[in-house]
């Protein structure tokens, strides 16, 4: 067994040694007529390869045999901890209070520069949670979702330009503004399904963009509006790591809001029809639900909480334009989403914290962040489909004792 | 729902704590205590044994070819510096941090400069990047110069007092292009193009406004859309309309493909772009199309012998020839070690005046500041490609 | 503005069309067969024409005739990308094959980012000029200001492709076994098809169009990049999905619609809004036929 594994790998790093051979040991540069040979990458690849490969099989063969065994006798112990854990009143009543602690002490414990970027990791939090609506309640695969960011950011940048809006009021407007554009998206798209949706939305996105850059007259085009007002306490004069402490805390609530929005809505008449559109648009029709109405709720939902961070950030950076609204930016909301576990709250919190906190605290290796970016995505996505932390579905056990005796259990 | 938002919280509190002590590990609180009172007071000169400087850009993603020349020029200064024995014996270390132009972690990036207690920040590279920053900096009182931001608010507003730049700014450059097209050229219908960016359609809009105020006309004024793989269409219009020149505003890939499709179409009229497009790449890149190609960028250097010497630093410690801005970040870093040298502190008010008030003898020709932060000295020209060559039209 | 101006742009939005053909092709393929969006296919584009410059570059000091050295540059180009395509396939689908389908989407993405920076940091950041090594035809020489060879090899290679491709799928065991895995998975397998290796070989056949696409593509534009797989990907995407994804003619057919749009947008509009024009004529096409022109309309399973 042993042996067929050692020699598996050495075919798989052969062929990618071979494979990679031009890309890596050749760099061809045509502006100044050079041809550079690195024969040293050759051994990289060869020995890389080789180790990777072997990790790589190893893994996927535990994943593939920990499928079947569920019961030993370490799991069934673990299960019995986490029940007492969580059964247990005073346990829960002292995590909850340490956590809030930590959460409202963060801000007095950091740097300047441990806020700012803890700052805008929680605003793609609130994406994700806002795109996980969309994507993980509803189903709907939304790839133009940054637009709405985007509305948001620019709604509060213009009309604190042309009527002095204050931010304070900025923040309802711009989830106002963003739940227009979610509605005006969604109609259109309503025939549409799976894959030719997230094209159309996609689409939506990308017009929405260029017609802001473009729009000089009104947007500032490219150049962006710059001197966007900070969040400020009228009255108090904040600098700038107050103003950061500020954020932080408008970024929590904000947060706390939306998670607590989601949660009411999973246990809603609305929020169970969007899992049930999610899991089968067919049968749910046949249960007399408004495939339509259900639907524009689901876009509408995600883009008002998208708009409202908006404005937060477009308030953070004080500067913004087009290029910060990409669709590389929807891109990453929704790995977030994915790689959380869809529908999953504390899932979406923990990728989006580690997706964007991951850069700023790599930025030692810069230069191959992208690179382990794009190969973490991968691992994680073979090795957990289901994401860091999956949704817990209701699970109902019957038990054989009595037929009219079943508990319901959080599994 | 009580266990699924007890679990998050738990998460949000391991997160948190984890990261928190990640990064105390490297400064504890009494330190960070001293960052918030430097902030709100103006710093006395520090006693410091080594002198930090900032250089903030684009170092990775599809900008990263902008930014990562300012870095290799700030090094090349800074060993050199350092090789004489520092400022007053103090040696210059460097932080260079990547804002991969992007606005949002510009303010990132900067908030994590101050925390490292820069005295100076030679960047960012992007406009955008740029004002997302400055205020930070302002705040803690950092000089911030860049050797590529040429939006013009950035002098021209007034908003912001730290910054400086070793590049002329748009409009400047805009009104040479205009001038040049009218004056030379006598050119009555100039069609002018830019590649949608802040950049580009900056530089294209002053080049309109100053067309619109002459006799000559603007008979098209359009962007293209970078990465595109086929630029017939605009280039059919600018035939269309009876185009006799073409002023481009944007980088050298877009203005590659623009006269590379216009000379296979034809069309050979004059092309005058702008710094962007003043780069050995985009001669690479169109070929022959180039010759003959016209564009501003700052006064010839090749002569200037400090700017062989940098060339040829570059050349000797990384192998190749230096990129875009290179020169500029070159000149910024003399600047910057220059005025700290002559006013004997590290102190902001102190490095403004020297700065605003010396001269310095760098790549980009004898400079200095004036009140609002543009370089002084600093003068465009128009080039024109000759043999495969940008050579200064005097 | 005249006829002669309509034509111009005609042949532009030919071109643009053809280009975003030959990558299209590869999306549909992929997505008719596992359903996948394989948003790595515009890095396998790329590596084609970076790997073609390459050779290219060795093959410059042998001073061979330009014809063989295109030829040599694109045989090789082609089955590097094949490679790629292949080992792309194994790592990153295969063992999501029965996962949700947004994790597959995922880890295409994941691929992307990958490769993308892997060419990036293994070569250069910066634009690469590409030789030109398509040979002039003498015959275009009078009408070389409207229709350039470079354009008309474009053109003449969509077209056989598509007509090579679907004689394939129409009349070879391979392309049978192929139409039987997009339709029904496990009945193929049922009936004894090797899903693995139809899934291996679309990969490979729509890899090779890619990088044949590479080395055409930028002989036309004259020059490389790390980032142009991602810029015409997303386009070609579009064009795939308008002509109705997992059709292999209205794949080739959304991408003429597309350049056309953006060709006539550009040229009797504005070349500001290019991109709008083209976004909108695919909602509006799937407004209206919402599985793209020639899709066939999924149907649920009962």
């Amino acid at each position: 067994m042993i042996k067929d594994r050692l020699l598996k790998s050495l075919y798989v790093s052969l062929w990618l040694t071979v494979l990679t051979f031009p890309v890596m040991v050749i760099r061809v540069n045509t502006i100044e007529d050079t041809v550079t040979w690195r024969w040293g990458n050759l051994l990289l690849i060869l020995i890389g390869s080789y180790v990777f490969s072997l990790i790589w099989n190893y893994a996927l063969e535990r994943q593939e045999r920990g499928k079947k065994v569920k019961t030993n006798k370490l799991s069934i112990k673990i299960k019995e901890i986490k029940a007492t854990v969580s059964q247990s009143r005073p346990m829960k009543i002292s995590g909850l209070a340490a956590v809030l602690a930590a959460v409202f002490l963060f801000p007095f414990l950091t740097s300047f520069y441990q806020m700012s970027i803890m700052n805008t990791a929680l605003m793609y939090v609130m994406l994700g949670l806002g795109l996980n609506i969309t994507i993980g309640l509803g189903g709907i695969l939304n790839l133009g979702y940054i637009a709405f960011f985007m509305v948001g950011s620019y709604s509060y940048a213009l009309l604190n330009q042309a009527i002095g809006l204050n931010f304070w009021i900025a923040l309802p407007i711009g989830g106002l503004v963003a739940l227009i554009f979610g509605i005006i998206v969604a109609v259109p798209v309503l025939r549409l399904r799976g894959d030719y949706l997230a094209i159309v939305t996609l689409a939506f996105g990308e017009i929405m963009r260029i017609v802001v850059e473009n729009w000089s007259s009104l947007t500032g085009g490219p150049s962006g509006i710059r001197s966007i007002p900070r969040p400020a306490i009228p009255g108090v004069d904040l600098n700038l790591i107050d103003t950061a402490k500020l954020v932080y805390f408008i970024m929590i609530v904000l947060a706390a809001f939306t998670i607590l929005i989601t949660l009411r809505l999973k246990d809603s008449r609305i929020g169970r029809a969007l899992i049930a559109m999610r899991e089968d648009e067919i049968a749910c029709q046949s249960m007399g639900i408004n495939i339509t109405k259900v639907k524009v709720i689901a876009f509408a939902l995600g883009a008002v909480f998208a708009g409202v961070a908006g404005v937060v950030f477009a308030a953070n950076t004080t500067f913004i334009n087009p290029a910060s609204f990409t669709l590389w930016e929807s891109v990453l909301v929704l790995c977030i989403v994915v790689l959380g576990g869809m529908g999953s709250i504390p899932g979406v919190i923990f990728a989006a914290l580690v997706l964007k906190l991951m850069p700023e605290y790599l930025r030692a290796f810069s230069e191959y962040r992208m690179l382990v970016f794009g190969a973490v995505l991968v691992i994680m996505m073979v090795f957990k489909p289901g994401g860091l932390i999956p949704e817990k579905r209701k699970h109902y056990n019957f038990t054989n004792k009595d037929a009219a005796d079943f508990e319901e259990e959080d599994v | 729902m009580k266990k699924t938002v007890l679990i998050m919280l738990v998460l949000l509190i391991g997160i948190t704590l984890v990261f928190t002590s990640c990064g105390k590990k490297e400064a504890d609180v009494a330190e960070e205590a001293k960052v918030v009172e430097e902030a709100k007071v103006v710093e006395e000169a520090k006693v410091v044994e080594t002198i930090k400087i900032g250089v903030a850009g684009a170092h990775t993603g599809d900008l990263a070819s902008y930014g990562l020349p300012s870095v290799n020029a700030v090094e090349l200064v800074v060993a050199n510096v350092n090789a004489a024995g520092g400022i007053d014996g103090k040696m210059i270390k460097l932080v260079i941090e990547d804002d991969q132009c992007k606005p949002e972690i510009a303010t990132n990036t900067a908030a994590k400069l101050v925390g490292e207690d820069v005295v100076a920040v030679i960047g960012h590279i992007c406009s955008g990047a740029t004002k997302a920053a400055l205020d930070i900096y302002n705040e803690s009182k950092i000089v911030v110069i860049s050797p590529s931001a040429t939006s013009p608010p950035l002098t021209k507003s007034g908003d912001y007092p730290n910054f400086l730049r070793t590049i002329a700014s748009d409009d400047a450059q805009a009104v040479l292009q205009v001038d040049f097209a009218l004056n030379v050229l006598e050119s009555k219908k100039i069609a002018v193009l830019h590649d949608k960016g802040d950049y580009g359609k900056g530089l294209a809009e002053f080049a309109k406004a100053g067309i619109e105020e002459s006799s000559a006309e603007v008979v098209l004024f359009e962007g293209v859309t970078p990465g595109a793989v086929d630029y017939s269409a605009v280039i059919n219009k600018i035939a269309q309309v009876g185009a006799d020149a073409v002023i481009y505003g944007g980088y050298h890939p877009e203005a590659a493909q623009l006269i590379g499709g216009m000379r296979a179409q034809g069309l050979d009229i004059p092309f005058i772009g702008c710094d962007g497009v003043k780069d050995a790449t985009f001669i690479a890149v169109a070929g022959d199309d180039a010759e003959g190609v016209y564009a501003t960028a700052p006064v010839d250097t090749t002569s200037n012998l400090i700017a062989v010497k940098a060339g040829k630093e570059h050349l000797a410690e990384y192998g190749e020839e230096y990129g875009a801005f290179f020169l500029n970040a070159y000149a910024a870093a003399l600047a910057i070690v220059n005025a700290i040298d002559v006013a004997n502190s590290t102190d902001y008010d102190a490095i403004m005046a020297a700065l605003k008030s010396e001269y310095v003898e760098t790549p980009i020709g004898n400079i200095s500041f004036d009140e609002r932060g543009d370089a002084i000295g600093v003068g465009f020209a128009v080039y024109q490609v000759k043999n495969g060559k940008f050579s200064q039209l005097d | 503005m005249g006829f002669d101006y309509f034509f111009k742009l005609f042949i532009g939005g030919l071109t643009k069309g053809s280009i975003y053909a030959l990558i299209a092709i590869g999306y549909t393929m992929v997505y008719g067969i596992i359903g996948l969006i394989n948003f790595a296919h515009g890095e396998v584009y790329m590596i084609g024409a970076f790997t073609a410059l390459i050779v290219a570059g060795i093959l410059s000091v042998l001073n061979l005739p330009m014809f063989a050295v295109l030829m040599i540059a694109v045989v090789i180009a082609m089955i590097f990308s094949a490679g790629y395509g292949f080992t792309l396939e194994k790592i990153a689908y295969k063992p999501l094959r029965n996962a949700p389908r947004l994790s597959a989407l995922i880890s295409a993405i994941g691929m992307s980012i990958f490769l993308q920076n892997y060419v990036l940091l293994a070569q250069t950041s910066n634009f690469l000029p590409y030789p030109d090594m398509i040979p002039d035809f003498a015959f275009l020489e009078p009408i070389k200001q409207t229709l350039r060879t470079t354009q008309l090899i474009i053109l003449v290679v969509t077209a056989i492709v598509m007509i090579l491709l679907t004689l394939l799928i129409k009349f070879t065991k391979i392309g049978k076994a192929m139409r039987a895995t997009s339709q029904d998975r496990v009945m193929a397998m049922l009936t004894g098809v090797n899903v693995n290796r139809v899934i291996s070989v679309t990969f490979v056949i729509g890899s090779s169009i890619a990088a044949l696409g590479g080395v055409l593509i930028c002989s036309h534009t004259g020059r490389t990049h790390f980032y142009i797989g991602f810029l015409v990907g997303i386009k070609a995407f579009v064009a795939a999905v308008l002509g109705g994804i997992g059709s292999i003619p209205g794949a080739v057919l959304g991408s003429f619609v597309l350049g056309f749009t953006e060709s006539f947008g550009a040229g009797y509009i504005s070349s500001d809004y290019e991109d709008v024009f083209a976004f909108v004529i695919l909602i509006l096409i799937l407004t209206f036929r919402p599985d793209g022109i020639l899709g066939k309309s999924t149907k649920q399973k009962a």
